[in-house]
């Protein structure tokens, strides 16, 4: 038994979710980290040091996570691997179900706990139901949800082995736009505050923002926020955005869509601050703070710089 | 341009589903049903095309049981020109869904396949990519703005760090991410004229595809309650509270 996994990255640097999927498939055999990118070198050595890794791929020359291009390559080191996994993010829900297709597997996606080498959960219906089943596939191709496992610690030294790729893609990049924040990576930050569309625009919703700087949070959006304008839509948490697991979860002015509370279901605290008491949101949260989200956060912003938290 | 959209018939995504007693799965008997929402987009999508005057034709595909047909009619009832129904009893999953779907894109040789970039019941967010990888056409996925240049299509998509456009040339695959339309509502009239489109149904195991399952649902569970909470009084409180959990953060 020998584990495959795609490394995450982003702008040259390896993404947290890596450590993370590696520590959740540490006990189904070694792990190989395979790190593809324009150059793979740097963040090859990041994912050298993660610990339980036995060796890394690198593999240069690929600047956009093309899914034809990543499937030929994964399909062509697959032979030494019963798991190839990836984080269940953009680029390996792209991917895994294209190699799996090349493969002729059945894919098992959005993991959320590992039972054995062919025995895993994963949440359906938004996350209103788990699922647990098994394969009798010869091999597994995985998507692991990073924000359920705890990360793998540092301190390895894996060797790094550079292997060649055939870079051609019929994906031609065209162009981007990212979200400038100095703000943590939302999908794998300990504490995220939410707002929802009760801000009323997006200047509104600045409020959010300060309180998350305060506290050294990342900030997340309902999907009705990110539809009027008001958040970026990679800020989105829910089903259909982005799924975070943050030790402590403040959700303001949200009043707890089934869509959004699916994204939310793996947060171990949350705090609620609405106007509403009879909102979703509030029977769900281990605290509560009934009140107008206007007064109430930079109330709360400025209380907390008080206490002297910035982190 | 000819297109090909492939459409779920799922639970309803405003109902709030109920894990049956023994464990087997969701209940789905007396549950309304509807198209699932990204797929809704999906048809949204290939229509616009018809009439921007960049496709001719839509076809609508389904896999499901008989009932089916009602998601295929309220696609034709949008715009869609015709339908087919790959009728399949019990759990079908999304690579022999995929199969399915590739040997009707070998009969219809349409040059573009929409799909919605997951279904809201199995969560799944394959098929799409799983079709593109059979075919070994070039897949964008997770669509928010779909423009037609020349015989390529110009999509953007919705990214872990916001929105890439990439370029693929036809034939190709694409999956509809919630904001590439608002799906119109088709009124009475385009709801009785769909009455009137041809809709094929077809049995799904005479494709020539194996619809055995590669796993095994062992079980299904509710996902574990969360204890009830409490209320603070003010801001000050609430203060004190989130100070000391973050303390207690800091300090793991």
């Amino acid at each position: 038994m020998a584990v495959l996994v795609l490394a995450e990255h982003d702008q040259g640097v390896l993404a947290a979710a890596t450590a993370r999927v590696v520590a959740a498939v540490a006990a189904l055999g070694p792990v190989d980290v395979l790190v593809v990118a324009a150059d793979a070198a740097a963040i090859s050595l990041e994912a050298s040091r993660i610990a339980g890794v036995s060796k890394v791929l690198a593999a240069s020359g690929l600047a956009h996570a093309s899914s034809d291009a990543l499937t030929n390559l994964l399909a062509g080191v697959a032979e030494g691997y019963t798991h190839i996994v990836a984080a269940a993010a953009a680029v390996g829900r792209d991917v895994i179900p294209r190699l799996a297709a090349r493969l002729d597997l059945m894919p098992v996606t959005d993991i959320v706990a590992i039972h054995g080498p062919a025995r895993f959960d994963r949440p359906i219906y938004a996350g209103n139901a788990i699922e647990t089943v098994s394969s009798s596939q010869s091999r597994q191709l995985l998507t692991v949800r990073a924000s359920a496992f705890r990360p793998a610690a540092g301190g390895g030294t894996a060797p790094i082995e550079n292997i060649a790729m055939e870079a051609s893609t019929r994906q031609a990049f065209v162009g981007e736009a990212r979200t400038q924040s100095e703000l943590p990576e939302l999908s794998t930050a300990q504490i995220v505050v939410g707002g929802g569309v009760s801000f009323g625009s997006a200047e509104a919703f600045a409020l959010v923002e300060a309180l998350a700087r305060t506290i050294g949070a990342a900030v997340g959006a309902t999907r009705a926020a990110v539809d009027a304008g008001y958040a970026p839509n990679d800020w989105q948490v829910g089903q259909t955005g982005k799924i975070i697991a943050p030790d402590l979860y403040i959700a303001i002015g949200i009043s707890g869509a089934l869509q959004h509370l699916a994204g939310i279901q793996g947060a171990k605290k949350i705090i609620a601050i609405n106007s509403d008491p009879d909102a979703p949101i509030m029977k769900i949260a281990d605290i509560a703070l009934i009140g107008d989200l206007f007064t109430v956060v930079p109330a709360l912003t400025a209380e907390l710089e008080k206490l002297g938290l910035k982190r | 341009m000819k297109i090909l959209v492939a459409v779920k018939r799922v639970v309803d995504h405003n109902v709030r589903i109920r894990v049956r007693a023994d464990g087997t799965g969701v209940e789905t008997e007396n549950v309304r049903m509807s198209m699932n929402p990204f797929c809704r987009h999906a048809v949204e999508a290939a229509v616009r095309l018809v009439e921007a005057g960049a496709a001719t034709e839509v076809v609508v595909v389904s896999v499901g049981p008989r009932q089916a047909n009602d998601v295929i009619l309220t696609a034709l009832a949008m715009g869609a020109h015709r339908g087919i129904l790959l009728e399949a009893e019990g759990r079908v999953e999304t690579l022999a869904v995929a199969k399915l779907l590739a040997a009707v894109v070998a009969e219809e040789r349409p040059d573009l396949v929409l799909l919605g970039k997951q279904s809201v019941d199995d969560d799944s967010n394959h098929v799409g990519q799983m079709l593109a990888g059979l075919l070994d056409w070039p897949q964008a996925t997770f669509a928010s703005e779909i423009k037609v240049v020349g015989s390529t299509l110009e999509v953007t998509r919705e990214v872990d760090f916001g929105r890439a456009t990439v370029a693929v040339a036809l034939p190709a695959i694409v999956t509809a991410d919630l904001r590439l339309n608002e799906p119109r509502n088709a009124g009475l009239p385009m709801v009785m004229k769909a009455r009137q489109k041809p809709l094929a149904i077809r049995p799904a195991g005479a494709l020539g595809v194996d619809l055995t399952p590669r796993l095994m649902v062992e079980q299904v569970a509710p996902p574990a309650e969360r204890a009830t909470g409490r209320q603070v009084a003010n801001v000050a409180e609430l203060a004190q509270v989130l100070a000391a959990e973050i303390a207690e953060l800091e300090a793991l």
